[in-house]
């Protein structure tokens, strides 16, 4: 299979390596996928209290050459963004910048469900952190 | 040294120039018919067809007689086992194979179970070998053929195919096997394995795409079969259609340089591959050999490399040519039959690399081979997740995987 000039640069030199502190309330992660299917996600992103903004995002994925390529980017957009403009982002928004093949479009669908897990799972600590402030108040 | 690196032997192999130069005069200056018996440009052909004949059943201890060409490997299988199912209807319906065949042997078993015939897959043990005593017990009365490859084409595993052979000897069932990654490779004798049809290739050793043979026993028992081309009655009857002559020619000579080159050349090629594994292991953790160590072609390994996914892997090696258990590539999304067979879950069959080393690979290129892939084992573990939870003594088989 031929692989965009995208996906090869991201697979070569993918942004954003790593782990943010699973534990730590402003941070929220999403992890997708299972092994037997050949692709597990893991997408983390660090929101600041103050602007809103996710100031971090990490990743570390199991998968093909365009499942890495699609989680790079990911963290690459969601840096800067509002956590309701991260959640606007698209799988289509992958495919495109990507060139995604057809085979390969369950990579974006991936990507997406690790941004929205990831969103999700900040906001439970959120709405839990503002639950826990308010019984101590 | 040059790249890209072919290591990928047991999908097709380069033909060697001797087989080349053998091949070319037969395209011109000896175009002849084999079939013409009235002059000499047919009669120069129908030489050359007898030569190969005879090289190709010196290659495996038979007689010429029972040399029957064909257009490859995947036609062999389809006439053995489509030309005795027929051939011997009234006999029995029952055909016995194995679940790592070939696509050749069981989607033309599974096409015969359409039309009434019953197949038995016979499962095979972790090291990819199929159990002896289940095969007896699934012989009855009604079995008319045992159909089981003599190496494996993704795992490199040999079968026990004399004892395979002796049980159906003694029971009366036929025996065909599907020969075409260990002919040339191994020492085969039809006559000490019991084998009654066997199928081969000559583009797995070092022959020209588009022709192979199958072997058909003609003598204790004679092997009959019904052919699966009409016309002009070649081949004793069993393959019409005029014989490719330049293919036939480059088939025979590829089978002469294996017979006489086999024993050096096993020698190499399982030192090569053994390196290949050993540098592996040495420097990367976590690497699993796919198949039986013991029971393998001198040139074959197939490992997984746990928490790295096939495809990616592939990428991260591009100029070198190996195959992949993973099939992120195809639509099904499927990983191979033939590891799932083995008992591997699907994310290690996802993390499993083919080698098929061959006889133009050099030392050279098995070290390249291993630094890259060191190299990029530890770079896609870095990045992989799993990994990262395998070492914080996370058990993957327990976690809740969110499956999409």
């Amino acid at each position: 299979m031929a692989y965009s000039d995208k996906v090869l640069d991201h697979y070569n030199n993918p942004r954003n390596v790593g782990s943010l502190d699973k534990n730590s309330p402003d941070v929220g992660t999403g992890m997708v996928g299972a092994p037997e299917c050949g692709d597990v996600m893991k997408l983390q992103i660090k929101v600041n209290d103050a602007n809103g903004l996710i100031e971090e995002a990490k990743f570390k994925t199991f998968g093909c050459g365009s499942a890495i390529a699609s989680s790079s980017l990911a963290t690459e957009w969601l840096k800067g963004k509002t956590v309701d403009e991260a959640l606007a982002i698209k799988n289509t928004d992958i495919v495109n910048e990507l060139s995604l093949p057809p085979v390969k479009i369950h990579c974006s669908v991936l990507a997406e469900d690790a941004i929205k897990a990831a969103i999700s799972d900040y906001r439970a600590k959120q709405t839990k952190k503002v639950g826990a402030e308010q019984t101590v108040a | 040294m040059k790249t890209p690196i072919y290591l990928d032997n047991h999908a097709t192999t380069p033909v060697d120039p001797r087989v080349l130069d053998a091949m070319l005069p037969y395209f011109t200056t000896h175009f002849g018919n084999a079939a013409s018996r009235n002059h000499e440009f047919g009669w120069v052909a129908e030489q050359a067809v007898d030569k190969a004949r005879k090289q190709i059943a010196d290659l495996i201890g038979a007689n010429s007689k029972e040399i029957i060409f064909t257009s490859g490997a995947t036609e062999s299988d389809n006439l053995a086992i489509k030309g005795i199912a027929e051939m011997y209807a009234e006999k029995g319906n029952h055909i016995i194979t194995a679940a790592t065949e070939h696509k050749a042997v069981l989607d033309t078993c599974k096409k015969l179970e359409k039309n009434g015939y019953r197949v038995t897959y016979l499962p095979v043990k972790g090291d990819g070998l199929i159990d002896l005593d289940m095969l007896r017990e699934s012989i009855t009365d009604k079995t008319i053929l045992v159909t089981i490859m003599y190496a494996n084409n993704e795992i490199g595993v040999l079968q026990p195919v004399a004892e395979i052979g002796k049980i159906c000897r003694e029971r009366g069932v036929l025996f065909h096997t599907d020969g075409v990654q260990a002919v040339g490779k191994v020492p085969v004798d039809v006559n000490r394995d019991n084998i009654d049809l066997m199928s081969m290739s000559a583009h797995k050793m070092y022959g020209p795409k588009g022709v192979g043979a199958l072997y058909v026993r003609r003598k204790a028992p004679r092997v009959q079969l019904t052919a699966q081309m009409d016309g002009g009655g070649h081949e004793r009857g069993m393959r019409s259609g005029t014989l490719n002559v330049t293919g036939i020619v480059g088939l025979g000579e590829a089978c002469e340089i294996c017979r006489k080159e086999m024993p050096e050349e096993s020698k190499r090629l399982q030192y090569l591959r053994d390196k290949l594994r050993n540098r592996l292991e040495s420097e990367l953790d976590e690497i699993y050999l796919n198949g039986s160590w013991e029971h393998r072609l001198p040139n074959s390994l197939n490992l997984s490399f746990a928490y790295v996914e096939g495809e990616s892997l592939l990428m991260g090696i591009n100029d070198v040519a190996v195959s992949s258990g993973s099939a992120c590539t195809s639509a099904t999304l499927e990983p191979s039959y033939v590891l799932k067979a083995l008992g591997l879950g699907d994310d290690i069959a996802h993390s499993s690399i083919r080698f098929g080393i061959g006889r133009f690979n050099t030392e050279e290129e098995i070290d390249y081979v291993a630094d890259k892939l060191v190299n990029v084992v530890r770079k896609l573990r870095e990045l992989s997740p799993l990994y990262e939870m395998a070492k914080e003594g996370i058990d993957l088989s327990k976690v809740a995987w969110v499956r999409d």
